[in-house]
């Protein structure tokens, strides 16, 4: 029998799936706890105990915010050295420039610029200074720095000086981790540097957090491998994602929309996850989100990597209504966790959309009487307003006016009205309220090659990508008979000797 | 001469992205090199063009290249200063001011990352008032000035004169290709410019215009007023379409990026649909088919909500935007202006109508 554990980590609350062939056994969903592994016993000791087969499960599957959430609550950071690889160009604009003061003054250790790089065309730019590296290596042992973020002028196009620098710095200081910011990033250097650094501060972090969730596993009595979703809505085996944090920094909504297309039978449609204090709203294709290509903030840090394409709105089910009539303000302010003490229809003083939806009979939580004398008119002009957010939401993250279906997750999904402007239909699914953690149950293994190919034709490169992706994703746990290919991408590069394409493949795969 | 503020330079920024009529590359490598020098104490001056001598020399700077390749080899205020000081050693005189190609997008603030360097005034004006694709689209050459000599600087310390070019078209050819040779990103000074010329054929005041359209965005922003009407204010410009995008068509052909955004009302243009070509900027726009607004009028198209720019790269489906017009240049309306840079320069068989004649 192929049973799963899917685990989501929120900042609210931990919900755990156990999945069998294809169907939820069991669900729960538990308060996230400040160490979160607390949180994720607790969950699991209830799932196994609504479903004792749940210990058999060959693989489980853990998405968790806590990464983003210590950039965001600067904590738990390492202090980084930041070798830039570009010199004599972008001397004036040094890593970390452009960082807010206090994450950069908690992160920044060494930082290193040297000769190197890339044109454009594949040539190089100047000579790579390896002595200058194996200098810098040596300071970094001494300054006792742990972890290294690596950044070369177009390494998308040609890693090699990344690739240098990093197993020099392997050679000088075995023990730091080091981050190559080709691994993470497109062009936009000082973007694609500043995930490689995000990334950097992150992996001891990552390094723990990993090694506490496999414990807590093993605790209860569970013996299958550990995966970490990523935020492409694939998995990879823990002792390999935690050399790359940043991949899980939007794994929960990636996590809902890949357990709402799950649900909801839909590879094509729109997904609106409304959580406590934000509603997400992002777009499947073939399964998968659709990824962003612009600039994307994490803590304040401008960064470009692959993440899905999110359209967030300060809507929630712990939002706050103000009303001084006749002018009503939703938000952005939410209760958050706090929705069981502070609503009204929980004994609490303040307004929030939950009420708003008792109230309208939209579902029955806590005392309904408590919101028995709020005017009609109020609750009518709030609900009207819901929609509006909705609706412009839905519109903007839509690439075309054709009308789409639109799946409906998370704990707040039933404020989302049954007919919306430009949908042709509300899905409301089954198990709605854990959709994440059946994403993180269901998820794939994926294996990817992104290498510049010499003297063959189009096709012959991209079919040898595609078998060398092929064994990677093997490696990486995936079953070879269920492999395919989501993303195919070539470019030819001119200046560079013979007849060369540069060729990017990404296959996924079931876990074996 | 004055000294600008730090927040004048953040202001210019916000300025000259919407006068970049959706071209002119993001200004924000070069604001953030800025940061840097006035967080190192330096303060730029600067100066009216009144304030020139008539054989004063000024620089006329601008950064070369592809956009993509400029998020990679970073703009940096030395190799910017390096074309200037070239220019020097060829000519073996000395400068007195630099003064901005373009004022639309990042090349407004090129000048004054050399003027750190250098230690010299910036002249408070341009030779575009906006952005513009090509060399020859400029005041001085409407003015039929020289257009040589160029020097064009690379940071591995790579340096060409081009000494004589016999016409615009030529000196945009051989310094193209040099400039793709160092890799497709380099620093250009190009003709010098005496004082003469400066106050006669430049376009004056538009580095203060751009900082004026900067604080006004900034102002209404933190008033909470709408920031594309306090622009609309302060330039006496005309709102011409408010809606999303409905549909975007692009393609890059000889190195422009050409396309067309169709665009649905919404509030007060509700049933109406507005169509905007670009080439590299925004160059005509259609009203329900009917030409409504066309360069050198400049067409500047803003998120509807916080007012930033949208380049003609990012635009994309769905977006709030409107489209609004700000007057150009006197010159860029002149017979000779027009035939620079009105629409049948860039392809479109149109007679040029001002919206705001």
């Amino acid at each position: 029998v192929r049973r799963r554990i899917g685990i989501d980590v929120g900042g609210t609350n931990t919900d755990a799936v156990v999945i069998e062939e294809g169907i939820v056994k069991a669900w729960v969903k538990k308060p996230t706890t400040a160490d979160v592994t607390t949180g994720i016993t607790r969950a699991l000791a209830a799932l196994v105990e609504q479903a004792p087969a749940a210990r058999e499960a060959q693989a489980v599957m853990i998405g968790t915010t806590h990464f983003t959430n210590a950039v965001v609550q600067r904590r738990d950071l390492g202090r980084v050295a930041a070798v830039r690889i570009g010199l004599p160009s972008g001397a004036s604009l040094p890593p970390f420039v452009d960082w807010p003061e206090d994450l950069a003054a908690l992160v920044r250790g060494e930082v290193v610029m040297l000769e190197g790089g890339h044109e454009f065309d594949g040539r190089p730019l100047v000579p790579f200074d390896s002595r200058g590296m194996r200098e810098a290596a040596r300071r970094i042992r001494a300054a006792g720095i742990r972890s290294v973020g690596i950044a070369a002028v177009f390494s998308p196009l040609n890693a090699s000086c990344e690739e240098e620098a990093g197993a020099i710095l392997q050679q000088e200081c075995p023990d730091v981790a080091v981050t190559l910011s080709h691994r993470l990033g497109r062009i936009g250097l000082l973007e694609r540097e500043n995930a490689a650094l995000l990334n950097a501060c992150l992996v001891e972090l990552a390094r723990t957090t990993a090694r506490a969730f496999t414990r807590a596993l093993r605790a209860s009595g569970i013996a299958a491998p550990l995966y970490l979703t990523q935020n492409d809505g694939t998995v990879m085996l823990a002792e390999v994602a935690e050399a790359y944090p940043v991949y899980s920094f939007a794994s929960g909504p990636t996590n809902s929309m890949r357990g709402a297309a799950f649900l909801g039978k839909r590879d094509e449609a729109l997904v609106i996850d409304v959580g406590g204090t934000t509603t997400d709203i992002g777009i499947l294709r073939l399964g998968f989100p659709r990824e962003a290509n612009n600039v994307v903030e994490i803590g304040g840090v401008r960064t470009l990597f692959r993440m899905p394409d999110l359209l967030s709105l300060g809507l929630g089910g712990g939002t706050l209504i103000t009303s001084a009539p006749p002018s009503l303000t939703i938000g952005p302010t939410s209760v958050g966790y706090r929705l069981t003490e502070q609503a009204l229809v929980f004994g609490g003083d303040v307004l929030t959309v939950t009420d708003v939806a008792v109230a309208a009979g939209l579902i029955d939580l806590g005392d309904r009487r408590r919101v028995a004398s709020l005017p009609a008119g109020l609750v009518a002009q709030a609900l009207t307003r819901i929609r509006a957010m909705i609706e412009e939401g839905v519109d903007r993250m839509k690439t075309d006016a054709a009308e789409a279906p639109l799946i409906a997750v998370g704990g707040g999904a039933f404020l989302v009205p049954p007919r919306l402007a430009g949908v042709s239909e509300v899905l409301n699914v089954p198990h709605q309220a854990v959709a994440n953690a059946v994403g993180a149950a269901i998820a794939q293994v994926s294996g990817e090659v992104d290498q510049i190919f010499q003297d063959l034709s189009r096709n012959e490169a991209i079919d040898r990508a595609r078998r060398l992706a092929e064994d990677k994703a093997v490696e990486a746990g995936a079953d070879r008979a269920t492999i395919s290919i989501v993303e195919v991408e070539d470019l030819p590069l001119a200046y560079l000797p013979g007849n060369s394409l540069r060729t990017r493949v990404r296959v996924v795969g079931e876990i074996a | 001469m004055r000294p600008v503020g730090a927040d004048e330079i953040e202001s210019l920024a916000i300025g000259a992205w919407i006068l970049g009529t959706g071209g002119g590359g993001s200004p924000y490598l070069a604001l953030l090199n800025m940061r840097q020098l006035y967080r190192k104490g330096v303060v730029c001056q600067l100066m009216d063009a009144s304030e020139l001598h008539d054989d004063d020399l000024v620089a006329v700077v601008s950064n070369m290249g592809a956009p993509l390749v400029g998020q990679e080899r970073l703009t940096d205020p030395k190799t910017m200063a390096l074309a200037v000081t070239m220019m020097e050693e060829y000519l073996g005189r000395k400068f007195h001011a630099v003064m901005s190609l373009e004022i639309g997008g990042g090349n407004s603030i090129q000048p004054f990352m050399a003027a750190a360097v250098l230690d010299l005034p910036v002249v408070d004006g341009d030779c575009m008032g906006r952005a513009f694709p090509e060399a020859q689209m400029t005041s001085f050459a409407i003015h039929d000035l020289r257009m040589y000599p160029l020097t064009l600087a690379d940071v591995r310390d790579n340096a060409v004169v081009v000494a004589r070019a016999a016409s615009w078209k030529w000196m945009e050819r051989i310094s193209r290709k040099a400039c793709v040779e160092v890799g497709s990103i380099a620093s250009t000074c190009k003709a010098p410019r005496t004082g003469k010329e400066i106050k006669e054929c430049a376009i004056l005041g538009s580095t203060t215009k751009a900082i004026r359209i900067g604080r006004a965005v900034q102002a209404a922003r933190r008033a909470h007023r709408d920031p594309i009407d306090a622009v609309l204010e302060v330039e006496a410009g005309i709102k011409i379409f408010s809606g999303k995008i409905l549909d975007i068509a692009r393609r890059t052909t000889e190195g422009f990026l050409r396309g067309t955004a169709t665009i649905e009302g919404l509030d007060q243009f509700r049933g109406h649909t507005f169509k905007l070509a670009f080439q590299n900027e925004f160059a005509v726009g259609w009203l329900d088919d009917r030409p409504r607004v066309m360069t050198p009028d400049l067409i500047c198209v803003l998120d509807t909500v916080s007012g930033d720019a949208i380049g003609t790269e990012t635009l994309r489906y769905g977006q709030r935007m409107t489209v609004i017009a700000l007057p150009a240049p006197p010159i860029l309306l002149t017979p000779k202006g027009i035939e620079h840079v009105g629409p049948r320069a860039f392809g479109y068989d149109l007679d040029f109508r001002s919206v705001f004649a």
